[in-house]
């Protein structure tokens, strides 16, 4: 990005989280301590260039969790999400408004997201009227077709049918197009490619690839599956029980995993390729099933094959790596006067 | 044609079930084309005459009438007349006061079901307490304090006591669509509360509701036949109720005048089979899960 | 003696508006000791095929053809009774999502003490509880979950559980439907190798039905690739990977991301057909780039190339056979 397009705005980043905590369940009515979701989560999404953050993690650890936060369906317990410097959490209607214009979502189950009482113009027609995108009908329907070519399909063959007269991949396309509509800044997307056939994700994400380059969409990208996010995200953020464990460039942090818990997580996926052993003969101490959730100090420890004292005691903070910004909450790496605050 | 057919097939119940509430709605509203409707005055036939068909009355009766094919009552009622009259007048007390509690009861349950917090815990704890109130017993009180009591005042005072079921289920049903993705997508499109509510999850809804409906007005005739059987209902109105009432008063069982409570007897039977069969044929088009073949 | 022998299964389901051939003319038998995988897409028809060696295929649909062998029984025109006994002894499976469908309010070992009695009404209470305990033993659970509710379990072990009931009779053959589908990377390791641990340790034979080309990899011994009910590719597992033959094959083996490389991604169009209409000739052509006009007029019939990998694709027969060795 050239000087002369930076602006005062641009000072702040697009979206910056600041020690979200949630815990679901805890307080004046609730019995016991609650689940606790999310943990002092940290990130920063710059305003531009635009890329592709991906958030990875297995199911429970909250990523689910922090994508509502941010979309602001779930309010969290303390921490603020920051939109252009302003809290989500205090924006008055015009403001919410002008913030969903800019932020906007796919989610993981592209049937239950369209209302099956309608067709499936429904979709775009409610955001066309709520943010008055178009003064007529034909403009409308010029909106609604440019969105939906981007993703390779027609209007005349989508518009008129519903929801169950799809492919579930179609669908998935059809709420991209209906995310782009709205030309935001973000794209939150919950795993948008877990309930689309194998051979249909690649459209998908080809779709995240070209709104990145040739629209400046930036995505924040929510997975369990690390293949897809290795061949799509810029940068990876790898979340167990609700903490940042690793953070770093997708190729850097999948290619050389620094944390037990994401070195554990890349050995168990399985690859297409018999004569590459899966190892499934060694037995590993790994199971979560018999390892609670310790009270203090490191939450990998139960299931951590490099525990040390230290981590019973205290949270590891995050410790970098190497200049480039890949970082890693493990003591392990911990190395005096490099210690990341905040 | 194929289409027709496979509609039927699938949903006989709904079909079968409006077609007998339809004839009995018409024999009621269009009945007076073809027979003499002032016939279910008193006086207007001879006394306790037996249907036509019967061939040996007995002794106590006279002979059948031919312009009494149904026979006629103690006091001289024409008894096809009287179900001609009292038909309507039946349905109606049912259609509106399920109408008045369904109303209540979409607005409460909706607002209970979307917006949460002191006004859902408000709407629920008062919907519950009505419920527990014993209805029957509360109507017969009120009525029987009533002196005249015509039908729409009877129907409004069901309405109080049909209201809170369809309140509860209707809230449970927008409890569960709450927070099913498409209503997210409407609320990141830009939806208001009101636009999601009534525009987004009432339309899932109507099936829901007309078999609610159906099922409401059912519980409602029921309820004012029970109150009009023990004398309690509109007394210049023909209604099917009132006329059982003045069969029991005139002891038409002891005396044999089996047609007198008989003929109210099988078009109320009629009306809540046919009701019965509707809501169930609603119920299947709701849910999907409740008709036969599954689907993949 | 094959473990199962398949003859042309054909099964239809019959809708409002036409007949979807769900599966058609598979042949297949599986031996001893051997786990096969099923792979296709949603909709092409593996479940299906699952259910209808078990005749638990519900209406519409319907077994229009075929014989079913269970080691020396045709299980094809057995009536109820006999049915019933083959089912879970001869024969078990896990449907998809059968962790989910544990009942939440009765304690493990009630569960599966329940499958056993109900096919072995002798059997003293004694017995019953012991063998639960080597049943969890032999699926790597800890005998304290025998007294647990499944709410208390993780998915993994309910998982477990579940292969545990099915082959609390000793089924020489066990039918697993995306036994591993909703489970993390890592709780699905762990199964799979529960999977494997019954295999070589139980002599059981497997059907594994899935969609990941990645587990299936580790895992099997042999693949059947099924596209829109009809069965495209039977092969050995390195075979498969090493030189798969049809063009579906290829297709699913390079839509799987790589963990190793970044690639670009390959795009494909999804089933183009509608699958109440059977295209004349191969079912694969509309979205095959090698299709020619002989493909469009003339299905191809499953042939084998090398021992023990056979392919339904007119390219394959029209050259010649190569070595067996290679």
């Amino acid at each position: 990005m050239s000087k002369g397009a930076q602006t005062a705005r641009t000072s702040h980043p697009l979206l910056d989280i600041r020690r979200a905590t949630k815990i679901f369940g805890a307080g004046f009515l609730h019995k016991g301590q609650g689940v606790q979701a999310l943990k002092e989560v940290n990130l920063s999404i710059a305003d531009s260039p635009p890329r592709i953050v991906t958030i990875a993690g297995e199911s429970g650890c909250g990523k689910s969790t922090l994508a509502n936060a941010i979309l602001g369906f779930v309010s969290l317990t303390s921490g603020h999400v920051l939109y252009r410097n302003k809290d989500v959490a205090s924006m008055n209607r015009k403001e919410r408004s002008a913030y969903r214009r800019q932020v906007q979502a796919v989610f993981q189950d592209p049937y239950a997201a369209n209302n099956p009482f309608y067709t499936m113009k429904h979709v775009f027609e409610v955001p066309i009227r709520h943010f008055n995108l178009a003064r007529t009908r034909t403009q409308a329907r010029d909106l609604m077709e440019t969105a939906l070519n981007l993703v390779g399909l027609r209007g005349e063959e989508i518009l008129e049918k519903h929801p169950h007269q799809m492919s579930g991949g179609q669908r998935q396309r059809i709420m991209m197009a209906r995310a782009y509509l709205l030309q935001p800044r973000l794209i939150v997307a919950d795993e948008p490619v877990s309930m689309v056939d194998a051979s249909l994700r690649a459209m998908v994400l080809d779709i995240m690839l070209r709104m990145r380059d040739e629209h400046g969409i930036s995505f924040l990208y929510i997975t369990h599956d690390l293949s897809t996010a290795y061949q799509v995200g810029d940068d990876l953020c790898l979340i167990y029980r609700g903490r940042i464990v690793e953070r770093g460039h997708a190729a850097a942090v999948i290619e050389d995993p620094k944390h037990p818990y994401v070195q554990l997580l890349l050995d168990s996926i399985p690859v297409p390729d018999p004569e590459q052993s899966w190892h499934l003969e060694i037995r590993a101490d790994d199971d979560e099933d018999t390892a609670g959730i310790p009270s203090r100090g490191c939450l990998f420890r139960p299931r951590c094959p490099h525990r040390m004292p230290q981590c019973s005691e205290q949270e590891p903070a995050d410790y970098p790596v190497d200049p480039s910004g890949h970082e890693v909450a493990c003591f392990l790496y911990e190395r005096r006067g490099s210690v990341i605050t905040g | 044609m194929d289409r027709l057919r496979s509609l039927l097939e699938n949903h006989w119940k709904l079909g079968l079930g409006l077609a007998i509430v339809l004839t009995v709605a018409g024999t009621g509203l269009m009945g007076h084309l073809v027979w003499d409707v002032t016939r279910a005055r008193v006086g207007s036939t001879e006394l306790n005459l037996p249907p036509i068909w019967v061939r040996n009355p007995g002794p106590m009766f006279p002979k059948p009438d031919p312009t009494s094919p149904l026979g006629s009552d103690s006091s001289g009622r024409d008894m096809l007349a009287l179900l001609i009259a009292a038909t309507p007048n039946s349905l109606r007390v049912g259609v509106v006061a399920a109408g008045v509690g369904m109303a209540a009861g979409i607005f409460l349950g909706f607002t209970a079901g979307f917006l949460g917090g002191w006004v859902d815990n408000t709407i629920r704890v008062v919907a519950d307490a009505v419920i527990t109130v014993p209805a029957l017993a509360v109507l017969i009180v009120i009525s029987s304090y009533v002196r005249q009591i015509d039908l729409n005042n009877m129907a409004i005072l069901l309405a109080c006591f049909a209201w809170p079921a369809p309140t509860r289920t209707i809230r449970a049903q927008v409890l569960s669509m709450r927070h099913r993705p498409f209503v997210q997508m409407a609320r990141l499109s830009g939806a208001s509360s009101f636009e999601i509510m009534f525009l987004e999850i009432l339309p899932n809804l109507l099936p829901y509701l007309a078999a609610s409906f159906t099922g409401t007005v059912s519980a409602s005739i029921l309820a004012a036949t029970g109150l009009e059987a023990l004398g309690l209902g509109p007394t210049r109105i023909p209604t099917l109720g009132m006329t059982i009432f003045y069969a029991i008063k005139a002891s038409a069982i002891l005396r044999g005048m089996w047609w007198w409570w008989g003929f109210p007897i099988f078009m109320l039977v009629l009306i809540f089979s046919g009701l019965f069969l509707v809501t169930i044929g609603l119920d299947e088009i709701a849910n999907p899960r409740l008709r036969g073949a599954p689907r993949r | 003696m094959s473990v199962l022998r398949i003859q042309d299964l054909n099964v239809h389901y019959e809708t409002n508006r036409g007949t979807v051939v769900a599966v058609k003319d598979m042949n297949l038998s599986i031996e001893s000791r051997e786990m096969v995988g099923l792979v296709g897409e949603s909709g092409c028809g593996k479940t299906t095929a699952a259910m209808a060696i078990l005749r638990l295929v519900q209406p519409p649909g319907k077994i229009v053809k075929g014989t079913v062998w269970i080691e020396d029984t045709n299980i094809s025109h057995l009536d109820k009774e006999a049915l019933r006994e083959v089912r879970w002894r001869k024969l078990a499976l896990i449907p998809q999502g059968a962790m989910n469908s544990l009942n939440p309010v009765m304690r493990i070992r009630v569960q599966m003490a329940d499958v056993i009695k109900t096919h072995e009404k002798r059997i003293s209470g004694e017995a019953v509880q012991a063998r639960i305990r080597s049943l969890l033993r032999s699926v790597d659970l800890p005998e304290r979950v025998a007294s647990m509710y499944p709410h208390e379990l993780s998915g993994g072990m309910k998982q477990r559980v579940c292969i545990a009931m099915a082959i609390s009779l000793n089924p020489p053959l066990l039918i697993a439907d995306e036994p591993t589908s909703a489970l993390d990377v890592v709780v699905q390791r762990r199964v799979a190798r529960t999977l494997l641990q019954i295999k070589d340790r139980m002599g059981v034979s497997l059907i594994l039905i899935g969609h990941d080309m990645g587990l299936m990899a580790q895992l099997v011994d042999r693949i059947v690739v099924m596209y829109a009910g009809h069965v495209a590719e039977i092969a050995p597992v390195k075979d498969l990977f090493t030189q798969p033959r049809h063009p579906y094959t290829c297709l699913l083996i390079e839509s799987v991301p790589s963990i190793k490389e970044r690639k670009p991604l390959k795009i494909t169009e999804g089933l183009t057909h509608d699958l109440r209409e059977q295209p004349p000739g191969c079912v694969f052509q509309y979205r095959c780039n090698h299709a020619t006009e002989h493909c469009r007029c003339e299905s191809p019939v499953l042939r084998q190339t090398t021992p023990g990998h056979w392919v339904a694709c007119h390219r394959e027969s029209s050259q010649p056979t190569p070595e067996a060795d290679s």
